[in-house]
């Protein structure tokens, strides 16, 4: 039993929304700020291209419906990106208002408009008349939702493979709920599948239906399969019970609460944006202490300044220059400690390179440790698949998104690393569009051009 | 600290800021509120014969987010018995005997109802009247208000009457709802008015509600026209005052009346020829506490400015209103963009490619830093990118040395006669002009 106790209930509103969405007068006085510039930054600076200043002067308009509309046309999981968008890197960042005043709260007034489209269980788009092609997309994350609507717009029999009970991706089980609610990463999903896209659940490719059936049945491929499971660390003791992987960590919060972290010392390895996630977590689902090890210092971490921010308002404690050696666990097999090491930051190389200090061990006491070092590759689907790759990495044409089969296409995450795309949703939804605007190109201008 | 009493047509008080004639002033209650918090003068709702009021009366114009641009009413005038306005009359003068309790009449156009009112109301202790030509709704259907208020002969008669039972100055209230205003402010003139005070309300319709389609404000499903006043309609008030002004035939003091929200509008309606102003929307807006800053600002400014008194100010803008044709039009201004003030918006750009002259290019510095750049010799001078420019001091209006000699419309047009037709330009010039 838990040393603490805290009640069911209490944990829940700990995983409620944090942030409350804009009252009708401050989005009304927000978007009236709004300078509707011409030829505005802000939609340069979006990855998916939102007409922001359009969506912006609809909410002033009082066409809501518009607004909406305008937002997930360009960017068909908008919704959770309005949410998790790091904004003012982004529109925000570009808006032209930080010379003189105040940057207008964008991602704050496209989750105003999002919000509406929910509440009011608006339809936004509709299919195209078919054009007689079949397409299989490989995973219903954001890269592949947003393949499939783009696809089902232009006609395409679209088919999602998805491995999991619910599509949606990192949106619905990878970005804990009091940022981005599973409801709304939903939303998004019944907006592709009211396109008459079929999105065939708990069906993961290679197991549950092979490549060479997927082949056979389809025109073409969009493989969005994102990435999997975070790498072990190699050192003693991982399999102990409480370590676990920080992305199944925090999937396990999103459709329950689970009550064995109360009271616990949490330690979370790894300084990403879901290393903030799993500690944040922790936090809310009451941890007694909750500390991030990293092996290098703040500067390098790779985690967002405002989640970073967040985490420290949470109470999360930082180590930094410190990596484990080994776990160690009691009797029955429940880590207890952890070994570290203290860092050095080698710069003689060229490169900064974290070093091991020497005679530096001591111990940690922990009750769970969490590892959000990174994560590993679909390599055997994009193997069977025949792609070519690059540690996992699925190699691209930047422009056309077509692999290395001029069958095959993808977009997200799986493409993701070794210098090649962008680790973000929005940038996602936008390589999604592109691969299905490629893919239209090809199989239906030709088919045109033939005729 | 400057001084800021005025005397307008004999009726002083202790500052500039009168409540107009509207709900404000409906009561004793309100009125020495009012002066309380510091207005110099009243104009009381207008007395007249009863009337019953509607039921949902009032409506607004919100313009992006902002509350009350505009503000339109169907409210008559006051629905209080005679007795009971004139004892309330007579005790707030009693309280307030430095501050201006002026009393708006509208009467049958009957020249008894004129002297029977005139004598009672001054019977308590006025310190003028203010006729009520203006009202455009309700009344104006019976004859009175603004429907007596468009036809000069009616105003000049009217104002005769109250004039021969007057023993304190008349101020006539005029209506804007008429082509030129001049004409009655002519009228009320010549029928023996000390004063002028405009503008009444505007005709309007406030809206009409997209879910219901019923008309703003609508009483029981059914809606009427009503006035408009508020910030919305300050420049209309402001031409209708400054054409009184600069007109020789109306010599009497100006009330200027119509959207004026605060010190600086104040101030404007001063400098083209008002002696004191009236306020209602603000007041309804926000309460009788505004007139604070209204005396502050005004007293800050006039320091400022070096004026010891705010009658300096009376229209001293004046002689610069004056006709098209009288405009140089060898005058020559440019818009200038300066740089570190842009925010690169790009407003202005596409607003003069779009909708003016296409005279500001989108540039790019050698090391890829966009900027704007007007275009000077094609540029009108027509002030719209610094207008819909949203940092102040990022756009300027230069003045560019044109070489050339002032020369008007008017000018041009009798120097042309003066060499003989010959020398017309093509095409009849002259009907441009009309």
């Amino acid at each position: 039993m838990a040393a603490t106790f805290i009640s069911a209930e209490s944990l829940r509103r700990n995983f409620a929304e944090v942030k409350a969405g804009m009252k009708p007068k401050e989005a009304v006085e927000e978007s009236n700020r709004c300078l509707y510039c011409y030829d505005a930054p802000c939609i340069k600076a979006c990855p998916t291209g939102i007409n922001i200043p359009s969506f912006i002067k609809k909410i002033a308009s009082g066409n809501m419906k518009g607004s909406a509309r305008t937002i997930m046309e360009a960017n068909p999981v908008g919704a959770s990106c309005s949410r998790v968008c790091p904004t003012e890197e982004l529109c925000e960042g570009a808006c032209v208002l930080n010379h003189s005043s105040k940057p207008i709260m964008i991602g704050d007034l496209q989750r105003y408009a999002t919000d509406w489209a929910i509440r009011n269980e608006q339809v936004l788009f509709k299919a195209g008349r078919s054009n007689g092609n079949k397409i299989a997309v490989i995973g219903g994350g954001p890269a592949g939702l947003s393949a499939a609507r783009e696809l089902a717009r232009f006609g395409f029999a679209v088919t999602i493979f998805e491995a999991k009970e619910q599509a949606g991706g990192l949106d619905t089980y990878g970005i804990v709920s009091f940022r981005l609610p599973q409801e709304i990463s939903l939303w998004e999903v019944e907006q592709v599948r009211q396109l008459g896209v079929e999105i065939r659940t708990g069906t993961k490719v290679g197991t549950a239906i092979s490549v060479e059936e997927i082949r056979q049945q389809f025109d073409a491929i969009v493989l969005a399969v994102g990435m999997s499971k975070v790498p072990k660390l190699g050192i003693e003791g991982e399999a102990l019970q409480g370590v676990y992987d920080a992305i199944e960590f925090v999937e396990s919060t999103k459709t329950s609460i689970r009550t064995d972290i109360a009271g616990k010392k949490v330690a979370v390895i790894g300084a990403g944006n879901t290393a903030i996630d799993a500690a944040t977590c922790s936090v809310r689902l009451g941890a007694e202490e909750v500390t991030i090890v990293y092996r290098r210092t703040a500067a390098e971490m790779t985690a967002y300044d405002f989640e970073f921010d967040f985490a420290k308002q949470d109470g999360v404690m930082f180590k930094w220059l410190t990596a484990p050696k080994r776990m160690i666990g009691d009797a029955a097999g429940n880590v207890t400690a952890m070994e570290c090491m203290s860092m050095r930051l080698d710069e003689s190389g060229g490169q900064i390179k974290p070093v091991p200090v020497a005679g530096s061990e001591f111990f940690m006491d922990v009750d769970a440790v969490i590892l959000a070092i990174g994560q590993t590759r679909h390599l055997n689907l994009v193997e069977q698949l025949g792609l070519s790759h690059k540690r996992g990495v699925v190699t691209i044409d930047p422009v056309t998104f077509q692999t290395s089969d001029p069958q095959v296409y993808a977009a997200g995450d799986v493409i993701f690393g070794d210098g090649q795309g962008e680790a973000m949703v929005v940038s996602a939804a936008q390589q999604g569009k592109k691969a299905a605007y490629a893919l239209y190109q090809q199989i239906v201008k030709q088919q045109e051009e033939t005729a | 600290m400057a001084d800021l009493r005025i005397n307008l047509a004999g009726i002083s008080s202790p500052n500039p800021f009168w409540l107009a004639s509207a709900p404000p002033t409906n009561t004793g209650y309100q009125v020495q509120r009012a002066f309380e918090a510091g207005w110099g003068g009243a104009v009381w709702k207008t007395l007249g014969d009863p009337i019953i009021n509607t039921s949902s009366r009032f409506a607004a114009v919100h313009f992006n987010g902002q509350r009350v641009a505009g503000f339109n009413n169907i409210e008559l005038i006051t629905d209080r018995p005679l007795e009971v306005n004139l004892k309330e009359i007579g005790e707030t003068k009693k309280r307030f005997p430095n501050h201006a309790v002026v009393v708006s009449l509208m009467v049958e156009p009957k020249r008894e109802k004129w002297h029977e009112i005139v004598k009672k109301v001054e019977a308590v202790g006025v310190d003028g009247l203010e006729l009520n030509f203006g009202c455009p709704h309700g009344m104006a259907e019976r004859g009175m208000g603004s429907a007596s208020g468009q036809q000069p002969d009616l105003v000049e008669a009217q104002t005769m009457w109250a004039k021969e039972a007057a023993k304190t100055p008349v101020i006539v209230k005029l209506t804007p709802n008429i082509t030129d205003i001049t004409a009655t402010a002519k009228a009320a003139v010549r029928g023996g008015a000390d004063a002028i005070s405009l503008i009444n309300t505007i005709n309007s319709l406030a809206g009409v509600d997209l879910d219901t389609w019923n008309t703003i404000p609508h009483v029981g499903g059914k809606g009427a026209h009503g006035g408009y006043c508020g910030p919305a309609v300050k420049p209309i008030a402001l031409n209708m005052v400054a054409e009184c002004a600069r007109n020789s035939l109306v010599n009497v003091p100006i009330s200027g009346i119509g959207g004026i929200s605060n010190w600086r509008d104040a101030v404007e309606f001063m400098l083209m020829g008002a002696t004191g102003v009236q306020v209602c929307t603000a007041a309804m807006h926000h309460g009788f506490s505004i007139v604070e800053d209204m005396i502050d600002g005004l007293n800050n400014y006039l320091d400022e400015k070096g004026l010891q008194s705010v009658t300096e100010l009376i229209g001293r803008s004046v002689p610069r209103y004056s006709d098209w044709g009288d405009l140089d039009l060898n005058y020559q201004v440019v818009a200038r963009i300066h740089e570190e003030e842009c925010i690169i918006c790009n407003k202005c750009h596409i607003a003069c490619e779009d909708t003016s002259h296409q005279c500001i290019e989108r540039l790019t510095t050698d090391d890829g830093r966009a900027y704007l750049k007007v275009r000077e010799e094609d540029c009108v001078g027509c002030n719209l990118c610094s207008i819909v420019c949203p940092v102040e001091g990022a756009i300027s209006m230069v003045e560019l040395p044109s070489g050339e000699l002032p020369m008007s419309w008017n000018q041009r047009q009798k120097a042309m006669a003066s060499v003989g037709d010959s020398n017309q330009e093509p095409g009849g010039t002259s009907k441009e002009a009309v």
